[in-house]
């Protein structure tokens, strides 16, 4: 696999009057083009099977910068191209990339940048009860916000309409009957039949990307740990990887070793409690039960070994803050032995049970085709034949010194997206084992330089979700004047809205449970 | 007369009893579910805590709600209370059961359940529109399964009245009767399906749209919601003593002495006791079905009292 071919053979393509700056971001392909260009752009790399993987713009002097990131064989390209501040107008990409819908939504509701040709332009990120014509991601924006009162009620949102004989309409949150994350979801059913399936999400919106900027690098850490709670790991190593190659800080192997111990664990926890939960929502409670006290155990480890239950706040630009010692080490390797132990017995139960079978299987499916076309990642992708992980495709440190088994399913189905969770927590408890068997002697954490003014850096590492990337540009004095992570949830969720047709109504929480897209790593 | 007077007495004394020890039941069936799923259970009297504080609770209405809705929870309780008016719990030979049969305790059954759904639409939401047309799809599936099994029930001992039909079973002695077999069987699936149970619906549910029974009561809070629950686990319990009694009515009390009754009593509670517990371990092991293979289930039942009955006509009529 000769990775540089494609760009050679994409740039040959181009012609001449589209002349491309070619330069990189840290490790990363950078090329700038012109704005005119960047629709033409896309379709080309369509026709180049080029992943999207993430878009976001900045506000720099009286420009709008706008990024593109793509991805093919495992070698990422990220273009660019500039827009003035005055009339911010660019053609879209998302009329190639469906993948990069949602995204640019959030690039107009946030800079006021206008996509034309854009086939859904109705606002995403900031609801309609938000201030027209006011850009929180603008420079002059004020951080704090421009409070109201009051919020009103959100009730104009233009949803697509079913018509005709015995269609009806079932809208579903944002606050739900059980204690989970806001999100709106609107049916449009005929019986029990979802004739089609609109997410209204941002109701988690934190100011994630404004409150980031002027942040040293130790407290934009703790920020990206907050992005979604349960993915605090991987948010944190990405933006910390993003900051350290911004930098040029190499990490020592020791913290390396330590970080993919943790991301590991994380991974093991989630799917832990996601295979109880696809459980319990066909009401086969007994799985839930015994998978949350797995689960459980494993977060007792976390809080005995590392300090807290969920690992927040352990990974440090430069290193990790909490090392491993000799009695740390057995006590994991024992508890992986005993969980290995448990979780044969308590799969093959399930495995076993008819009813659960009935529920799971040909539920939910997402084809290879509509996964492929949204960039779905993580479980969901690979459940559905994209054969795609950071950890082999683009192996960063630790991964580059293992093997990753990447487990792979193509039904697309509820059951596939069950397995592949199963698959993965063994492949990661391997993984943890190799890396304590690694562990060498040395410093956790590297001392910290400061980054020249207007450096830049894009983290890519794969999160339990699945591919996280972060992007983030120092401003002078050591702070950070850009931050953006992009949490597989955003391409995830659009996956839902498809997998769910033909599904009937009362199966639409088991299919969301098997997504289980982030609303707060969406939201930012 | 006194006689009479007696009689009546002992039939009022049985329905309180039946009010009263039915949140017992679902309390002692949660706490089956708890220990087979590795769990605390919690007490088994917690439902009558639950019930206590829904009482004093604020009821919250809103502002679409129309009398309907209102009124709907004294309705549905009622109705309940007079079903289980009719069904002998400790003793045979109740004068409520003569003036009152089998037929009519379906009646009873579905009279709430009539208002059950009306006050699920009558509050405009998504929800209780999805959870009343769910009830209806299922209980008109239901219904005729359940008087199937009960016709073979009913045409074995040649009466409607539960009273003397449970006499009847008692003076036969056991004898194994396929007609038998497959009416319990049929009945025990209805019983499933009617009391909102896995793999039915999941009572424990906090997923609005997987909601069938939870969905129509989801507007429902204090006082009015109590009722409902109440009247949910009469009915569950109604279900238990009608399947406990019908088919295996030893130990109930044939005369009104006191002995008597108190053997009933603890006949009766050990019965339902075991019943729950299957329930439990059945709950334990499957999942809720999909929506859709509702009807393939109710169908089952409704071939089971079928056969039954063909059974009877052919096998045991003859004789």
């Amino acid at each position: 696999m000769s990775s540089s071919n494609w760009t050679a053979d994409f740039l040959s393509q181009l012609g001449r009057d589209t002349p491309v700056a070619e330069s990189t971001v840290a490790a990363t392909r950078l090329w700038q083009i012109d704005s005119q260009a960047w629709q033409q752009l896309a379709e080309l790399a369509v026709v180049h099977k080029l992943r999207w993987v993430a878009g976001w713009a900045e506000h720099v002097d009286k420009q709008f910068l706008i990024n593109s990131c793509f991805e093919k064989q495992g070698e990422y390209l990220l273009l660019r191209t500039t827009v003035d501040v005055v009339s911010p107008e660019l053609p879209s990409q998302a009329t190639v990339y469906p993948a990069a819908n949602r995204s640019e939504r959030h690039s107009q509701d946030m800079f006021g940048i206008k996509f034309t040709s854009h086939p859904d332009n109705r606002r995403w990120t900031r609801h309609q009860a938000w201030i027209e014509n006011s850009y929180p991601l603008r420079k002059d924006f004020p951080v704090q916000g421009s409070p109201v009162g009051v919020t009103p009620p959100d009730m104009h949102y233009p949803f697509i309409k079913g018509h005709g004989a015995g269609v009806y309409e079932i809208p579903v949150g944002p606050v739900h009957a059980g204690i989970i994350e806001p999100g709106h979801f609107r049916f449009q059913a005929v019986g029990e039949l979802i004739l089609n399936l609109e997410e209204r999400l941002g109701y988690v919106h934190k100011g994630i990307e404004k409150i980031a900027e002027g942040r040293t690098p130790e407290s934009l850490g703790r920020l990206a740990g907050r992005v979604s709670g349960d993915t605090t790991v991987g948010h944190c190593w990405a933006a910390c990887r993003a900051m350290e190659l911004a930098a040029g800080v190499e990490i020592p192997p020791r913290a390396a070793l330590i970080r993919g111990i943790l991301a590991e664990r994380e991974r093991v926890a989630n799917h832990l409690g996601d295979i109880g939960a696809i459980c319990n929502d066909v009401a086969f409670v007994f799985a839930q039960m015994q998978m949350t006290r797995l689960r459980e155990l494993w977060l007792r480890t976390n809080a005995t070994v590392f300090g807290h239950r969920l690992l927040m706040d352990a990974i440090v630009p430069g290193g990790v803050v909490c090392d491993l010692s000799d009695v740390a080490c057995s006590l994991i390797k024992k508890d992986i032995a005993e969980l290995r132990t448990e979780l044969t017995e308590i799969i093959t139960a399930l495995d076993l049970n008819t009813s659960l079978e009935d529920r799971l299987y040909t539920a939910g499916f997402l084809s290879e085709d509509i996964a492929k076309a949204f960039g779905t990642l993580g479980y969901v992708g690979r459940a559905s034949g994209q054969d795609f992980d950071v950890r082999r495709d683009t192996p960063y440190p630790p991964y580059d010194q293992v093997k990753v088994k990447v487990a792979l399913e193509n039904q697309g189905d509820i059951a596939s997206r069950f397995w592949i969770r199963y698959k993965e927590i063994r492949t990661a408890l391997a993984l943890i084992e190799k890396f304590i068997a690694q562990l060498v002697a040395g410093d956790i954490c590297s001392d910290w330089k400061i980054p020249p003014s207007g450096s830049e850096g894009l983290g890519i590492v794969e999160g339990w979700r699945g591919e996280i990337v972060s992007y983030i540009r120092f401003a002078a004095d050591n702070k950070v004047a850009r931050f953006y992570p992009r949490d597989p949830s955003q391409l995830n969720w659009p996956a839902l809205e498809k997998l769910v047709l033909n599904n009937i109504v009362p199966d639409f929480p088991v299919c969301n449970k098997s997504l289980n897209g982030s609303y707060s790593g969406n939201d930012l | 007369m006194g006689d009479q007077l007696m009689n009546w007495l002992i039939a009022i004394l049985q329905t309180m009893l039946f009010v009263a020890l039915s949140p017992l039941l679902a309390g002692w069936l949660k706490c089956c579910k708890c220990r087979l799923q590795n769990r605390k259970a919690p007490s088994i009297f917690q439902t009558y805590r639950d019930l206590l504080k829904l009482t004093h609770k604020q009821p919250v209405v809103s502002d679409q709600a129309s009398w309907l809705f209102v009124l709907a929870p004294y309705i549905i309780f009622s109705a309940t209370v007079l079903a289980a008016t009719v069904v002998p719990l400790i003793t045979v030979d109740l004068p409520t059961s003569a003036s009152a049969d089998v037929i009519v305790l379906v009646g009873f059954f579905a009279f709430a359940r009539f208002f059950l759904a009306l006050a699920g639409l009558d509050i405009g939401t998504a929800f209780g529109g999805m959870g009343s047309s769910r009830e209806m799809t299922i209980s008109s599936l239901a219904e005729p399964a359940m008087l199937m099994a009960i016709f073979t029930l009913t045409m074995t001992a040649s009466t409607t009245n539960l009273s003397f039909a449970i006499a009847h079973v008692l003076n036969e002695g056991l004898v194994l009767r396929p007609s038998f077999v497959f009416a319990l069987s049929a009945l025990i699936l209805v019983a499933v399906a009617e009391t909102g149970r896995i793999p039915v619906d999941n009572p424990a549910t906090h997923l609005e749209l997987t909601m069938i029974h939870e969905a129509m009561i989801l507007e429902y809070s204090g006082r009015h919601l109590a009722l409902i629950e109440w009247a949910s686990q009469l009915k569950l319990m109604l279900y238990g003593v009608l399947i406990a009694n019908i088919f295996f009515p030893w130990g109930i009390a044939e005369t009104f002495s006191l002995q008597d009754l108190a053997y009933g009593l603890l006949a009766i509670i050990g019965k339902l006791a075991l019943l729950a517990f299957f329930l439990a371990i059945a709950e334990t092991f499957v999942a809720k079905m999909r929506l859709f293979r509702v009807q393939e289930y109710l169908s089952f039942a409704y071939l089971l009292g079928l056969l039954g009955m063909l059974s009877h006509i052919i096998l045991e009529a003859s004789r």
